[in-house]
């Protein structure tokens, strides 16, 4: 167990190193700081002591080195858009983002769970086919699209939910939660649908052809033989059974939940940091571009360590394995 | 390179002949996606001949004919079948040309990433060793990160390399790149998978026995046996390109509204959605929607069609 920790970790350092290095490499051959910092009436002499004051005179191995050891202390220097300081910038913006992205998870599960299991056990049901239906448009709709739509029809047709911001924010220490006023939740419920639907689908076909699956085991024939209730055998057996993969594709989705709020956040104006991405790309903001990449993979990494972990808590065969492996 | 693609067509050819052809006939959805995708193509594609107006002719655009409403909504006018946009653009014109735009670029998009997702697991397969390591490390570091966000960061660093003015000449070429470099790796991967099948097959042996050197060999005679799947595959990536392609347009980071792909008009129609003008928005968005699910629905069917195992 500890020496697969330690390989996973060594691994997830490596991808982390090649993440930094591309960011780096951003930092490098785009663009000329100098230029897109100062403008173009700066005399010559100044702009070469930025130039010294910025590090950009050093050798390459130097600056890579100098960047990493900024980045894991989370400087990223200044932006090149609002000369503020990446790392707060990012810091700032990241609860509206987390709290979209679990509320988009919560969404998805509590909808796509009990969905997965009713077609899952009544794969014939017309409500089943239904669903089926329903979630091939899920998936083939973009994202952005479907945003839209819940606009035109909530917010301007109905006009019951706003479409744009995270209504009152309440600031607790460093953190700014939407989630204890009311506007906070009415604001949420539009962009967390949109976000939550693709991953949703994915839950329900996932849950659905596992339940299928496991269904036809031998173990579920013998739990029906001693007599146990459906319920028992549906709940108590099939469904545990099917929520190991579950767990995965829910762990590795909540990374690219992440990645496609910078979608979501632009259609509904979500103050977070995929729209913050989305304006550095527009605007060409490289600091804020590499900090946002590396923040990404760096959740992606720990996502992916967590669920490789979790997978050996919740999969006992595994640690039977590596027992067996240790043994010899 | 002519060999590959005579045996392109002749895998065509032996499919059509065989299960394939009784499969489509046998699905009536499919046969409906099939039509609405030739449809999509005729009206993209003969946009020039077919189209009631041409949107990029500025002469013949007047303000005064910005946002009309469709010809059944009080104020639309029969000249306008579908309304009109915020420059008085005839809007089934405007996505009829824009469809074009976006096929376009999805096509090239998937081709780019095709071709270079088999040509680097054609060599990591054929190769092994130190390059087979290099390019599969960087295939899974990136996989692990998503599509659009890879999209959004080529296109980023294209655009500060480029200069603004020139990003928007180059356009669609830094979109077929963007969206390019973000689906290859599931190309290398299958044909590396194929790749290390086939060079241990008997063929492949005699060919080297015969003394044919080795870029000959992987390319005259493994690639086309390794092209099978690469080519179900390229049908589903075709449906992602078109999306990420409207994505990003949607986005503001895609093609410009002069030059309007279908994301860019619904990016156009989103700012005009509250004040009542919705059809820049929903008719777009309709056939960007219909168009995508008809070519998933027929990738899933090529797959389970080509799928013996399924028969």
């Amino acid at each position: 167990m500890i020496a697969f920790i330690i390989r996973r970790l060594v691994q997830a350092a490596l991808v982390m190193l090649a993440v930094a290095f591309i960011a780096f490499a951003m930092f490098n051959f785009v663009g000329d700081p100098v230029a897109i910092m100062a403008g173009q009436d700066l005399p010559a002499e100044q702009r070469i002591e930025l130039r010294k004051s910025l590090g950009l005179d050093d050798p390459t191995p130097v600056r890579f080195a100098r960047f990493v050891g900024n980045a894991v202390q989370g400087k990223f220097g200044l932006s090149y858009r609002t000369a503020e300081p990446v790392g707060k910038m990012i810091v700032e913006r990241l609860p509206a983002t987390l709290e979209l992205s679990v509320m988009a998870m919560i969404v998805a599960l509590a909808v796509g769970i009990p969905m997965g299991v009713f077609s899952g056990l009544y794969p014939q049901h017309w409500l089943s086919r239904a669903m089926m239906t329903v979630s091939l448009i899920g998936i083939s709709l973009p994202t952005f699209l479907i945003g839209i739509l819940l606009i035109l029809i909530f917010a301007v047709m109905l006009g019951w939910l706003p479409s744009f911001g995270r209504g009152d924010v309440i600031r607790i220490g460093g953190w700014s939660t939407g989630l204890l006023s009311v506007s906070g939740w009415k604001a949420i419920i539009l962009p967390a649908i949109t976000l939550g639907l693709f991953q949703m689908t994915l839950i329900m076909r996932l849950v659905r052809s596992e339940m299928l699956e496991v269904l036809r085991t031998d173990y579920i024939k013998f739990a029906r033989a001693r007599g146990l209730s459906n319920r028992a055998v549906h709940f108590g057996h099939a469904l545990k059974n099917t929520l190991v993969p579950v767990i995965t594709i829910t762990g590795l989705q909540l990374g690219s939940i992440i990645a496609f709020a910078i979608i979501t956040e632009t259609v509904f104006s979500w103050p977070g940091v995929g729209l913050l991405f989305l304006q550095s790309v527009q605007a060409v903001d490289i600091p804020v571009m590499a900090a946002y990449l590396v923040a990404i993979g760096l959740l992606f990494v720990l996502i992916n360590l967590i669920v490789d972990i979790l997978y050996f808590v919740v999969d006992p065969r595994l640690r039977s394995q590596s027992a067996k492996a240790g043994a010899k | 390179m002519m060999l590959p693609t005579a045996r392109v067509i002749e895998f065509w050819r032996n499919a059509s002949d065989s299960d394939i052809f009784w499969s489509f006939k046998r699905s009536k959805l499919v046969m409906l996606s099939a039509l609405i995708v030739v449809v999509f193509f005729i009206g993209a594609f003969g946009a020039p001949w077919l189209a009631p107006h041409n949107p990029f002719d500025l002469a013949s655009l007047e303000l005064s004919d910005a946002f009309k409403p469709p010809f059944w909504v009080e104020g639309g006018e029969a000249k306008y079948i579908l309304g009109t946009d915020d420059q008085g653009r005839d809007l089934l014109s405007t996505i009829m040309y824009g469809s074009r735009i976006s096929l376009v670029v999805g096509f090239m998009s998937v081709v780019f990433a095709m071709t270079l997702g088999i040509g680097l697991g054609l060599v990591a397969g054929y190769l092994g060793g130190a390059a087979d390591s290099l390019i599969m490390r960087i295939a899974d570091v990136q996989l692990s990160f998503p599509a659009i966000l890879i999209a959004l960061l080529v296109d980023g660093v294209t655009r500060g390399i480029l200069g603004e003015a020139r990003h928007s000449d180059f356009a669609e070429a830094v979109l077929v790149v963007a969206i390019g470099l973000s689906y290859w790796v599931q190309y290398a991967r299958t044909v590396r998978g194929s790749v290390l099948v086939e060079k241990n097959k008997e063929y492949v042996q005699a060919a080297r026995v015969i003394g044919l050197s080795g870029p000959l060999i992987a390319i005259r005679h493994v690639l086309p046996n390794v092209l099978g799947p690469v080519l179900v595959i390229a049908t589903i990536n075709l449906a992602l390109a078109i999306i990420t392609e409207a994505t990003l347009s949607f986005l503001g980071v895609g093609l410009p509204p002069t030059e309007p792909s279908l994301g860019t008009l619904i990016r156009i129609g989103n700012d005009f959605l509250f004040s009542g003008e919705w059809w820049i928005t929903i008719f777009p968005g309709i056939v960007l929607a219909a168009l995508v699910l008809s070519v998933n629905l027929l990738g899933d069917w090529l797959r389970d069609a080509l799928n013996p195992k399924l028969r």
